[in-house]
């Protein structure tokens, strides 16, 4: 019993260790935007390389997502002879939350992973300690860029996405339930209201910072050689799924409440 | 003038540095010698203040480092270069980029200029017309050579050197410890080389200062520390198996 408490107390001190680093990244993150000019340069190759990049891989994913929900949503509402109300519950799942958090998880590993290997490496190589030798702020020439980069190209990938899913239930419900085209369009368009796309935006914002921030901040914290930098790539992933999910569910409910 | 005073640093609960002192004196080379592992490069990284001291200070210039604000000690480190034992080049950027980061991040000179001081820098270590080249085409020792010219680029006052000829052949590591020399001489710089090559040390040192115990142990010229009766430098030096720093090991 004893160790077992010894367990969960470690863990939690781990836990509240790595919360305090990420929001003293994050802090610095948001004092060297404010106070220093940006590096343009480096800004749009990470904004080429989040949104771009990502661009096929997002459109795929979303494209099956829209499938399979709409094909999930009939399978119940066909019992009650209601499939025509699959467009709203199709665009309306995917616009608040399905397309902010399936885009921020496909993100997360795609490029989150990859950011924090290279960052690791960096370290681990002494590049970053030659930056600081070289007069140069790693969070200013490292971490700026990636996270203005997230905050504004993960909303647009997730209205990409929130666009591919819903045509992704077009294609089930127009060509296998039969449902007339201008009447999938009107109900998808008409259920949702503006407070959906935008609690779906708010949400695919903070999601961004978290991938940002926790990409670079595992890659910072990096230990040992080759298998540190692959463990840090394996806890950037694993905390930025636990973050995002954890963000969704307190955002979910804050705007349930205060904004029914 | 570079002077080091009392300063500690302990890693958890691993003693590196405790309570180390050592002035370098301006346009010499000093070598700090000592052990694998022993804070050397601890050392060098405080000097920079890559690391800051648990307790103890560090004076560059006059200037009490340990208390100046970032944007100061930014100001400080461009009048200072330091080559990283790997080199630590940029793997994205090429050649030329390296060795001219720190003109294009921190002077509003026009690019001409810095492809012209880029050259020159190049130049300077040998390696002429490799700007395009990229950091994972070049050797071990081109990588250092490359290291030396961007920390030089910026005209610095002091260079600091992780271990320089650690992993190149005798070759190489001599043709190191000539530019080491020709940049002192040429540059007038002053210059502190951390190693465990002895060869190295006693051909591009004014002064040799031996690390032990997170301490300075002992400092002088090149010739007294060849004659030291001290028997922890004269195990180290003469490269013996047996001896007081391997039974304090133990």
């Amino acid at each position: 019993m004893k160790s077992f408490l010894e367990y969960i107390g470690t863990e939690f001190i781990i836990f509240l260790d790595f919360l305090g680093g990420l929001s003293i990244l994050g802090l610095k993150t948001v004092s060297s935007i404010v106070r220093y000019p940006w590096h343009r340069v480096r800004l749009f190759q990470q904004a080429n390389r989040v949104g771009v990049d990502s661009l096929p891989l997002i459109s795929l994913l979303a494209l099956f997502q829209g499938i399979i929900l709409a094909l999930n949503t009939a399978y119940q509402l066909k019992r009650l002879g209601s499939e025509m109300y699959i467009a709203g519950i199709l665009s309306v799942s995917m616009v608040r939350e399905l397309g902010p958090v399936i885009t921020a998880l496909i993100l997360a590993g795609r490029v989150g992973a990859a950011i924090t290997a290279e960052i690791a490496t960096m370290q681990v190589t002494e590049q970053v300690d030659a930056l600081r030798t070289l007069a140069n702020d790693p969070v200013r020439y490292l971490v700026v860029p990636r996270f203005l980069s997230f905050s504004v190209m993960l909303p647009l990938l997730v209205l990409f996405a929130n666009a591919i899913g819903i045509f992704g239930g077009y294609l089930i419900c127009v060509y296998r339930l039969n449902i007339a085209s201008r009447l999938y369009t009107k109900i998808a368009f008409d259920s949702l209201l503006f407070k959906d796309l935008y609690v779906g935006l708010v949400k695919s914002v903070v999601f961004g910072m978290i991938i940002a921030l926790v990409s670079c901040f595992e890659g910072f914290r990096v230990t040992g050689g080759a298998e540190g930098v692959g463990k840090a790539t394996t806890r950037c992933v694993v905390s930025s799924f636990i973050l995002i999910i954890a963000a969704d569910c307190i955002f979910t409910a804050l705007f349930y409440f205060l904004m029914p | 003038m570079i002077e080091i005073r009392e300063v500690s640093k302990s890693f958890n609960s691993h003693q590196v540095l405790n309570g180390l002192n050592l002035k370098i004196r301006d346009g010499e080379t000093t070598v700090i010698i000592g052990r694998s592992g022993c804070g050397k490069s601890v050392l060098l990284k405080h000097i920079m203040r890559i690391l800051m001291p648990d307790s103890g200070t560090i004076f560059i210039k006059g200037e009490e480092i340990t208390k100046l604000k970032e944007k100061e000690m930014n100001r400080l480190r461009l009048k200072m270069g330091m080559v990283f034992q790997g080199g630590a080049l940029f793997d994205s950027l090429s050649v030329g980029e390296n060795v001219g980061f720190g003109l294009i991040e921190n002077t509003d000179l026009d690019k001409g200029t810095i492809a012209k001081k880029v050259k020159e820098s190049l130049e300077l270590v040998g390696l002429g017309g490799i700007e395009d080249k990229e950091p994972a085409e070049l050797s071990g020792g081109m990588r250092k050579r490359v290291a030396l010219a961007r920390a030089i680029c910026l005209g610095p006052e002091i260079i600091l050197y992780d271990e320089p000829t650690t992993g190149v052949d005798p070759i190489t590591a001599d043709s190191i410890n000539d530019l080491i020399k020709n940049t002192r001489d040429k540059l007038g710089v002053t210059s502190i080389v951390v190693t465990h090559d002895m060869k190295s040390a006693y051909k591009v040192g004014d002064r040799i200062a031996m690390m032990f115990g997170g301490k300075i142990i002992k400092e002088g010229l090149v010739k007294e520390i060849q004659e030291s009766s001290d028997p922890y430098v004269h195990q180290f030096i003469n490269g013996l198996s047996i001896g007081p720093i391997t039974e304090t090991s133990l």
